[in-house]
């Protein structure tokens, strides 16, 4: 897919720079929640450990691919999971 | 499934992980964002199962049950006092992904006996790297948080001299496995030399420096996913992981802001470590006393006031006294005394951690002011009221050159008509320094368990208000 490091570099540097404009405009208010949200972002490395673990033949790989699955699942149910319970605590009530 | 059509799939989950984020500039749009970042990882997530390699079920389905009901387990049970542990480990987690997916893909290589070309043999050492220096990095930071580990730095002879060598060590096994990606050797090298790493850097951390740590492991985690993105030459990966990798940057240069020290400082400075001597000989207190006084003498202040700002700090949340803080603040207000709450940004255990910790506790969030609109109210402020608070509130960052925390950015408390500070005894903070504000002439220490004074304080002000 992304076979030119190039245009892959690209992405990077692109990304990055949205992330610090959208970030740097997250009130300190929700820091704990932007953390924890960008914790299960960071989850995607699940779409890796698919790769890893789901390929026809069953070697040491899957196995490392399946203990990837596990961890990355954490990370990204856990996360926005816990996120959303927080993000409810700021919504209900407004004096 | 046609490639390009995944391409496309990822370019939307992108889309939606960045509409997600910036949901989260506002409490209004914020829970809606979450819910939006979470269908884009889900759209990634279905469109890399139609790729034409994956094909057995069985193993992902396991994996991916498994791992959901521990972090959903995880994620209804914890306590708003324990998110810090919580993201520590999850930051965990995340790194330890990225390194066994760099991992499973060199493997996969060295079955093929195809030798990975370009930019990929560099990727896959990078991701072993900083995912398990995240990986254990992490688990050290939550061993410190959920105090299974003593939260006072580890240090010894030559530490600095010892991870420097490791890591010369470490960058001369990475190079060796570009060099020769098929090699297992320097493989196992990286790979172990990575987690020890981990160990090795977080040790000598102090428990008070842990929202720096955990903010950087955070962007490491995103680094690492970042990195698997190039291994794979998968753009979700890199897209995704750069925007988490800008966000712990970003919270990490506040958290070093707010404490008023460089990154590295923090990093190799041991703080906390103590220096007994300046320690005890810290603070102008000029040979004053501190003044005890009780609830009722605070009430009676109170009677005279209209306004009152609350600087609740980690000691607070300890005592589990939020619930009765809010309970205190709305009979203020009923009697007529407008109520604020000020926040460091330093406040808690991790960035942001006192405004969830208060929101739980159902304190509007409009009356959370951070540090820099609140401290023009203070001159005109009849009473602030200091919660398990120390440092933070300490005049000396401001006047004294020769305190640690000089220079640190504080809640200027001592500007207000009338000091409260409720504490435990006369004990200083986290920085080990003493704190002039007890001493002042407008401060008034009133000694006791947060939760209990606190709601003296209540039946006080209801008395006789």
């Amino acid at each position: 897919m992304l076979d030119d490091p190039v245009v892959a570099l690209t992405i990077l540097v692109l990304a990055l720079f949205v992330g610090f404009e959208v970030i740097a405009k997250v009130p300190p208010l929700l820091h704990t929640p932007l953390m924890s949200g960008s914790n299960a972002i960071s989850g995607i490395t699940i779409v890796g450990a698919l790769l890893a673990a789901g390929r026809e033949e069953q070697t040491l790989s899957t196995a490392l691919g399946f203990i990837a699955i596990v961890f990355a699942s954490i990370n990204v149910v856990g996360g926005f999971l816990v996120t959303n319970r927080m993000l409810g605590m700021f919504k209900k009530k407004k004096s | 499934m046609n490639d390009q059509f995944i391409q496309l799939a990822y370019l939307v989950a992108a889309v939606l992980l960045i509409r997600g984020l910036s949901g989260l500039g506002s409490p209004k749009t914020a829970p809606r964002g979450n819910l939006t970042a979470a269908a884009g990882m889900l759209i990634a997530i279905v469109a890399t199962l139609l790729m034409k390699g994956v094909v057995s079920y069985t193993v992902i389905i396991a994996g991916v049950v498994v791992g959901s009901t521990i972090g959903a387990v995880l994620a209804l049970r914890i306590q708003m006092t324990a998110m810090p542990q919580m993201v520590a480990l999850l930051n965990g987690f995340g790194g330890g992904a990225s390194t066994l997916v760099a991992s499973a893909e060199l493997l996969n290589y060295m079955r093929e006996g195809s030798e990975p070309t370009g930019i990929v043999p560099t990727a896959i050492v990078l991701g072993i790297l900083i995912g398990g220096v995240t990986f254990t990095g992490s688990l050290i930071a939550f061993a410190k948080l959920q105090e299974l580990l003593k939260g006072a730095p580890l240090v010894y002879a030559g530490q600095r001299f010892v991870n420097a060598l490791l890591s010369v060590a470490l960058v001369g096994a990475g190079v060796m496995m570009v060099m020769t990606p098929l090699d297992l050797n320097p493989f196992y090298v990286v790979l172990c030399l990575s987690l020890l790493l981990g160990v090795l850097l977080v040790i000598p951390i102090g428990g008070a420096d842990m929202p720096v740590v955990i903010s950087l492991l955070n962007s490491y985690s995103g680094l690492a996913a970042c990195a698997t993105g190039f291994v794979l030459g998968n753009s979700s990966l890199v897209i995704s992981g750069s925007l988490v990798g800008a966000s712990g940057i970003i919270l990490t240069k506040i958290m070093c802001k707010a404490m008023n020290r460089s990154l590295a400082n923090v990093l190799f400075g041991a703080f906390g470590a103590v220096d007994q001597a300046t320690a005890a000989g810290g603070g102008s207190t000029d040979g004053r006393t501190a003044k005890a006084y009780t609830p009722e003498d605070a009430a009676v202040i109170f009677s005279n006031s209209r306004s009152c700002i609350v600087v609740p700090g980690y000691g607070m949340a300890v005592a589990q006294a939020q619930h009765a803080v809010r309970e205190l603040a709305d009979t203020l207000e009923e009697k007529g005394i407008s109520v604020k709450f000020a926040i460091h940004p330093v406040a808690g255990r991790m960035p942001g951690h006192m405004n969830v910790l208060l929101a739980e506790a159902d304190v509007p969030y409009d009356k959370l002011v951070p540090m820099d609109e609140i401290n023009r109210e203070f001159p005109e402020t009849d009473v602030a009221l200091v919660i398990g608070a120390n440092d933070v509130v300490n005049p000396d960052a401001r006047t004294d050159k020769g305190s640690p925390i000089y220079g640190m950015p504080i809640l200027d408390v001592d500007r207000a008509q009338h000091v409260f500070v409720i504490k435990r005894s006369m004990n200083p903070g986290f920085a080990g320094v003493q704190n002039p504000l007890f001493f002042n002439d407008n401060t008034m220490m009133i000694f006791g368990d947060a939760k209990g004074t606190v709601l003296a304080l209540v039946k006080s002000v209801r008395d006789l208000v």
